[in-house]
């Protein structure tokens, strides 16, 4: 998932722009009245956008986000179910199709990102179910000639007075010609019936027969497949090629240059990823084919060595540090990594004089379809976007230049045909968009009593942003440094009276994007870390320390409290064991977790994650673990296993052996405490990630006695 | 041409019989349930069954499978009955999905050979299977609670 914002004035600004204008190209007008006129039956009744309910019954909820296992399709549809009073076990779900009316309400486009869907979601989801009740509530009382107020609505019916009773299914014809309300009043949380409850998931039985369909699925008459040979190095650009043997292989229909490289068009996957591999490409390396990444970690530190753009700045950080009792200097470094979403990127399309119809997992559909149109010389409202299930996103295929979309539309212009481009797992992997590396320069100290006086990051990455449409609307060039580079650093929440946080952008031409938990993905990380250091150099505990610090911020003190009791936290663990600790903030949300881990011959096992999360009023209790745990797990590979390296150019990894992905027999028991509150809702795909990997490390030094500075962890480089 | 069986039905194939089954299932029979995660039997998105044994169909050439039976998450059950599905639905176990069928079809394979599974089993049988959206949790518990419907014998 992908979080190009953090703060909420980031993104009302970010939406102001958007909706502004400012943006330019971003808004498209409306170029399909109303996207459902085919298949509306004329017994359906459509009150607005998102929902569709007919004479059968059925209740059928048009969703806006991408379901890539967050589980949109299940609690949107329970916002609007429950401002409805539908029936639960009628309620179906459809993806939207690309149009302004399904813009995000505050990035003001389609997409789906920044864990923002259901918090987004929440007033726009119930005020569309409510609507639609006003009118079928209206409906019933013209039959009844009764007054609406003294009706009632319960599980898909009207009832009223007497008890008598109209079903939706009934009611929908009739419903359809009445006015729709101008202002809805919604419930009081207090009467909710399935908000707050963990309802299956509803798109869990397709998910177990084969049935769902994801991007890789689609087929359409006469369309075609193609595997594209890539560069082997960012920037290269193929001089010739040779294709004579790769031609005259079976299932071959056509072999073509496009901007992305060679593609190979053929009847079936296999014939034209074998012709693929036959081509003789010869490319012309560009300027990164002397790039290594462990060169580049080394310019990071030089560059750390001198002040970065101020960030936040309070107090004097330099002269408390120079007179601190007791002091300490860190620098963490985290690597690339690749978003190896399960189902690898694909995009088939079909492209006619006139049409452009594009099937694909996709995050971004505003932007995929003007990068599409602007390829396939239409207009945007030309373009339509069928959005199937996506096996995983975690924000790479939200991606700014829409390249998947961009290079299939290319290939389908080439073939003359209906036509699906496949990345294999290599090609996905080294296909670029990272997670960005980072390196974190820390200084810090206590006085005499052990009470943090100084902090002092620095930090060296490249930005995000930086050269894509966002840039502007996240104020990067008024800032001078990117706010998704230091997010999760720069509203450090620990009372330390002299503070500072400083950003260098590193220009490297390797494309990098956002990935699960964006900036806090290395930010969580870094923080968490040295305010351990800081804790044990304190000769604190380092919970105990933490809460010190954090009397400000009841809510981080509510998810710490609750982490150090849920794990027993000082309570005595068996022999060779350690617990380590961290909270952090991310997208709206709090959340702490505890790790219990041990270390054999320079192995690390995590045994036990506790997480305590806290995201304001949640919809969907089941939903909130499950993302959670999937983000600990996402969190816990990064930390013990991944990292994308480069020498002469060229990625060294290239698949799950070389980048893995933590398996079951490595996965440690999880568990999830859910903060109850009433405080308005917050994200949760992402907030699960930043906690994990220094919780680990934290845990390892109440082991060892040793500190982990650098990811993913290996004892060999631990201090 | 190649012959054999697939969820009980008998399909003759017309292709270079080195290419691995998983995209003979996918493109040539249709049956795209079974998934394509990494192509070198790391994954285990491509598990089927070949004559009751899990079989990463990735790397399998079709050629293999020859007057053999292969089984895909198609032919697991057609109306959800497996005490798998049925557990996988009650512990909401699917995240993005996409890798469910491999990990179904390991665990069936799994539940055939030791009807009462221990973690370690379940260590065993399941640490081919990635799930980069993490449902190990549930996964694991989705096991256990098939394994008793099974035991309870209210499952076929
Ligand atoms: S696709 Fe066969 S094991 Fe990954
Ligand atoms: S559910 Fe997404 S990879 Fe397993």
């Amino acid at each position: 998932m992908s979080a190009p914002l953090l703060e909420r004035r980031e993104f009302l600004k970010f939406s102001l722009a958007a909706s502004s204008g400012l943006l330019v190209g971003l808004y498209i007008p409306s170029g399909t009245k109303d996207a459902f006129a085919q298949e509306a039956s004329t017994s359906s009744f459509m009150p607005n956008a998102f929902v569709r309910i007919g004479n059968d019954e059925r209740v059928t909820v048009i969703v806006n986000h991408s379901e890539m296992g967050q589980g949109v399709y299940t609690a949107l549809p329970m916002l609007l179910a429950e401002e409805l009073d539908a029936d639960w076990g009628k309620i179906g779900f459809e993806p939207a199709p690309v149009d302004p009316k399904y813009n995000h309400p505050i990035f003001g486009m389609q997409m789906t990102g920044g864990s923002s869907s259901v918090y987004s979601g929440f007033e726009q989801f119930r005020n569309a179910g409510a609507a639609a009740r006003a009118m079928l509530v209206a409906a019933a009382a013209e039959k009844w000639n009764a007054d609406p107020a003294t009706l009632r609505t319960d599980s898909g019916a009207v009832f009223d007075g007497a008890n008598r009773r109209l079903t939706y299914g009934q009611l929908a014809e009739a419903a359809a010609k009445m006015k729709p309300p101008e202002k809805v009043a919604l419930k009081d949380p207090k009467t909710f019936k399935l908000i707050g409850k963990a309802k299956s998931r509803l798109d869990t039985p397709e998910k177990v027969n084969g049935k769902a369909i994801f991007g890789l699925d689609i087929k359409q008459p006469g369309m075609l497949t193609a595997v594209i040979a890539r560069p082997p190095i960012f920037g290269a650009k193929v001089r010739n090629f040779d294709d004579s043997h790769a031609r005259a292989m079976p299932g071959v229909r056509k072999i073509v240059a496009v901007p992305s490289g060679v593609a190979v068009i053929a009847d079936s996957f296999w014939q034209a990823k074998v012709a693929r591999d036959a081509l003789k490409v010869d490319w012309d390396e560009g300027t990164m084919s002397g790039f290594s990444t462990t060169q580049m970690m080394q310019q990071f530190r030089e560059q750390a060595k001198s002040p970065g753009k101020s960030v936040r700045k309070e107090g004097d950080p330099e002269g408390a540090f120079a007179s601190a009792a007791r002091k300490i200097e860190a620098v963490y470094e985290v690597p690339y990594l690749s978003h190896a979403m399960m189902e690898p990127l694909n995009c088939a399309v079909d492209l006619r004089a006139d049409s452009c119809e594009i099937w694909t997992g996709t995050q971004f559909q505003t932007v995929d379809r003007m990068s599409a149109a602007k390829v396939a010389g239409l207009p945007a409202e030309k373009v339509q976007i069928h959005t199937t299930y996506l096996g995983g996103g975690f924000g790479r295929r939200a991606n700014p230049q829409s390249d998947f979309v961009v290079e299939a539309v290319h290939v389908a212009k080439a073939a003359g045909v209906p036509v699906k481009v496949i990345w294999t797992r290599e090609d996905d992997m080294q296909g670029g968009w990272y997670r960005p590396a980072f390196l974190h320069a820390i200084v810090g100290g206590v006085d005499a009593g052990g009470n943090a006086v100084s902090w002092r990051s620095r930090l060296v990455g490249q930005s995000i942003m930086a050269g894509t449409m966002f840039a502007e609307a996240m104020g990067m060039t008024k800032k001078g440094y990117d706010p998704a580079s230091v997010e999760g650093a720069d509203d450090l929440p620990y009372e330390i009276p002299n503070l500072g946080i400083e950003s260098h952008q590193a220009e490297v031409q390797v494309p990098v994007q956002w990935w699960r938990s964006v900036g806090h993905s290395h930010t969580g990380f870094a923080t968490e870390c040295f305010i351990d250091e800081l804790a044990t150099l304190a000769g604190k505990d380092p919970y105990q320390f933490r809460r010190d610090l954090l009397q400000k911020h009841p809510r981080h003190l509510g998810v710490l409290d609750l982490v150090a009791q849920k794990s027993g936290w000082g309570k005595p663990l068996p022999k060779g064991r350690g617990r380590g600790i961290a909270v952090h903030a991310s997208f709206e949300s709090y959340s702490a977790q505890v790790a219990e881990v041990s270390v054999t011959e320079g192995n690390v096992r995590v045994h036990r994650l506790v997480c305590a999360i806290d995201c304001g009023r949640y919809v969907n209790p089941g939903i909130i673990a499950a993302q959670t745990e999937g983000g600990a797990i996402f969190g816990a590979s990064a930390a013990l296993f991944q990292e994308l390296t480069f020498e002469g150019g060229r990625l060294q990894q290239t698949n799950f052996h070389t980048f893995p992905v933590m398996r079951t027999n490595e996965c440690p028991e999880i568990e999830t405490h859910i903060v109850e509150n009433n405080e308005k809702s917050g994200g949760i795909g992402e907030p699960g990630v930043p906690c994990t990997a220094p919780a680990i490390a934290n845990a390892v030094f109440a082991v060892m006695g040793k500190r982990i500075r650098k990811l993913p962890i290996r004892m060999t480089e631990a201090v | 041409m190649i012959s054999f069986t697939v969820n009980d039905r008998h399909v003759d194939v017309e292709v270079d019989p080195s290419t691995p089954l998983l995209w003979v299932l996918r493109d040539n029979l249709g049956l795209t349930g079974t998934k394509y995660g990494c192509g070198m039997a790391q994954c285990g998105a491509c598990t089927v069954h070949l004559d009751g044994e899990a079989l990463r169909s990735c790397v399998a050439p079709v050629s293999r499978v020859a007057g053999k039976k292969v089984t895909t998450i198609e032919g697991l059950s057609a109306d959800l009955s497996h005490p798998l599905q049925r557990a996988w639905i009650a512990e909401d176990v699917p995240q993005c999905g996409y890798c469910q069928s491999g990990q179904l079809m390991s665990a069936a394979v799994l539940l055939r050979q030791k009807p009462q599974p221990t973690d370690e089993d379940i260590d065993e049988a399941m640490t081919g299977n990635i799930c980069r959206c993490g449902t190990y949790p549930r996964i694991r518990k989705a096991i256990y609670r098939a394994a008793g419907m099974m035991t309870k014998g209210g499952a076929k």
